[in-house]
């Protein structure tokens, strides 16, 4: 039996996510497959052949596939699955993971266990429930397991080494029930939030926009940090959607999480309790962010930053 | 004008801290406060605001549950829709691939041309049924949508992805999931509150569909996350409090 694991990819570069996906597949097996399901994506092709550990990749390449559209996509993957020997078919726990696989899931008339922390045997998962602040651990009876793995709770695997061949694949076609219009990605030279080694994270206690843009970017800059925010901050217009950490936005765990002027809802702390070191900014003493926080400094965040960016000069 | 279908799940309230049990048989819900699930509950408001701009002739809530979730419903009624559907599965914790073979049958049985729902409940996080309803049902998908719009051949959607914004444009019938930026939700009036208890609600037990919802999985534990515990906090000047932080962990930044 082999394990397929779903790439991540912008049809340019394979995303370290399906670097993460591999690791918690190498838990399951030997014989790795990856999917790249895209278009013209011959460089993302080029990048898995070398992951270590990969036994074979499989390409579907056709314009269909372009924008990865959820109908499409499944249909393909539900073919290859069909088609192949899987115990387990993986895939980050990403917007894109959990648009396609739990439609996967269904047309195999498979129960798919979402978000996995923790591989504890070939059928048996630990997954947060309740916002982290529950860990359940599951057991399957389906015979193909299809999963999405937490990306920041495995590792990367090498992405040099490997020297797997290609299998290119036909086209399942386009459903036609859905049609991509438009994208309005976030432009950024700071890593990505979920890459980062450090993030800097600004919440309601900023106070404004102004406030959010004149502090953060500048701390974050100082420290090659990738930037995030709470809900607050989000909803309040101050800063793009992608950047939201929590429950239901992004779960980070960089070496050092600087959450500044947040408080600390368990819907935010579900999103950056994993990361190695916390440092909390806040004017609150009783803030629940403190509950998490390894260091923490209570102040005025404008007195404070400022002169954080003074000493690290 | 679209029939909707907007499918509500009572959860433990979003502000209550959750206790495990101690014999890691799951989370403790003994008399702790419910409601309904956020997600179902912008669902529901984004429903009722494409009937106020004409473009839904009716809403139909249904909830998968035990007896209480009859209050989800009915606050959903309070809300603004017309009518709801009870399926009483008693004790019985069903999966989401269960969940969407009855919603495909409701959704069937209704002849829906929308179904509109939550992107995730805030109790397992699976975020799954939604996008399996559309597979069963072969109808296009727009999940963690933020925005909707009806032109003239079908839906067009904002989804929130992991880099920023995407719009797609969906043909109808849809099942859409909504993430939460897509609308606030209104508060409930009393005189509404009473409205809703004359609204129709039907009921059916879960041996009235004929659907396998035999459990593919087991939970075998449920257990308290490794915790955090807080460290130190630097009270004081900023100077002060910045140079005892500086002296931890300055040589990692």
């Amino acid at each position: 039996m082999s394990i397929l694991v779903i790439a991540e990819h912008d049809n340019q570069s394979l995303k370290t996510t399906t670097l993460n996906a591999i690791t918690a597949a190498k838990e399951l097996g030997d014989d790795i497959h990856i999917l790249i399901i895209g278009s013209n994506c011959q460089t993302v092709t080029d990048a898995a052949v070398k992951v270590n550990s990969v036994t074979k990749v499989i390409l579907a390449d056709d314009t269909v596939y372009e924008h990865q559209l959820a109908e499409n996509v499944a249909t393909l993957i539900v073919k290859v699955v069909s088609n192949g020997d899987y115990s387990h078919v993986l895939s980050p726990a990403s917007t894109f993971g959990k648009n396609t696989m739990p439609r996967v899931s269904a047309l195999l008339d498979k129960q798919m266990i979402s978000d996995i922390v923790k591989i504890e045997s070939a059928d048996t998962f630990v997954r947060p429930i309740y916002a982290g602040n529950a860990m359940a651990t599951v057991q399957t009876t389906d015979d193909i397991k299809i999963l999405t793995i937490r990306p920041t709770a495995f590792e990367v695997t090498v992405a040099e080494g490997g020297s797997a061949g290609v299998e290119n694949i036909s086209s399942a076609g386009d459903a036609k029930l859905s049609a991509f219009i438009s994208q309005e990605l976030t432009k950024s030279d700071r890593p990505e939030l979920g890459d980062a080694r450090i993030v800097v994270s600004g919440g309601r206690g900023l106070g404004s926009k102004e406030n959010f843009e004149n502090l953060i970017p500048a701390l974050a800059d100082k420290l090659g940090a990738g930037i995030g925010a709470s809900r607050a901050a989000v909803d309040a217009g101050w800063v793009p959607n992608d950047y939201q950490v929590g429950q239901t936005g992004k779960q980070v765990a960089p070496e050092i999480y600087i959450a500044i002027g947040i408080s600390g809802a368990i819907q935010h702390l579900a999103g950056m309790k994993d990361s190695k070191i916390i440092v909390a900014i806040n004017k609150d003493a009783d803030a629940q962010i403190f509950g998490v926080a390894d260091y923490g400094i209570v102040g005025d965040l404008n007195e404070v930053l400022p002169e954080l960016m003074s000493s690290l000069k | 004008m679209m029939k909707i279908l907007v499918p509500v799940k009572r959860v433990i309230d979003a502000y209550v801290k959750v206790r495990v049990k101690s014999d890691s048989s799951g989370v403790d819900l003994n008399n702790i406060k419910m409601d309904i699930n956020p997600f179902c509950e912008i669902a529901v408001e984004e429903a009722i605001r494409m009937k106020e701009n004409n473009l839904a002739s009716e809403i139909i809530l249904v909830s998968i549950g035990g007896s209480k979730s009859e209050e989800t419903l009915r606050k959903g009624l309070a809300m603004g829709a017309d009518r709801a559907i009870l399926i009483d599965c008693g004790d019985q914790e069903l999966e989401p691939l269960s969940i969407a073979k009855i919603l495909k049958e409701i959704a069937t049985k209704e002849a829906v041309d929308l179904v509109l729902m939550g992107k995730q409940a805030i109790d397992s996080d699976n975020n799954q049924t939604g996008q399996m309803l559309s597979a069963l049902l072969g109808w296009s998908q727009g999940t963690f949508v933020s925005e909707v719009k009806k032109d003239d051949d079908g839906l067009i959607v904002t989804r929130e992805v992991d880099g920023g914004l995407e719009t797609i444009s969906l043909t109808i019938p849809a099942v859409i999931t909504a993430d939460l930026r897509l609308n606030e939700p209104r508060y409930v009036k009393l005189p509404n509150i009473m409205k809703a208890k004359k609204k129709p609600l039907d009921k059916m037990v879960l041996a009235d569909l004929s659907i396998d919802t035999t459990a593919r999985t087991k939970t075998l534990k449920v257990e308290e996350p490794v915790a955090r515990t807080s460290g130190e906090l630097f009270e004081g000047a900023a100077n002060d409090t910045v140079a005892k932080l500086i002296e931890k962990i300055g040589n990692k930044l």
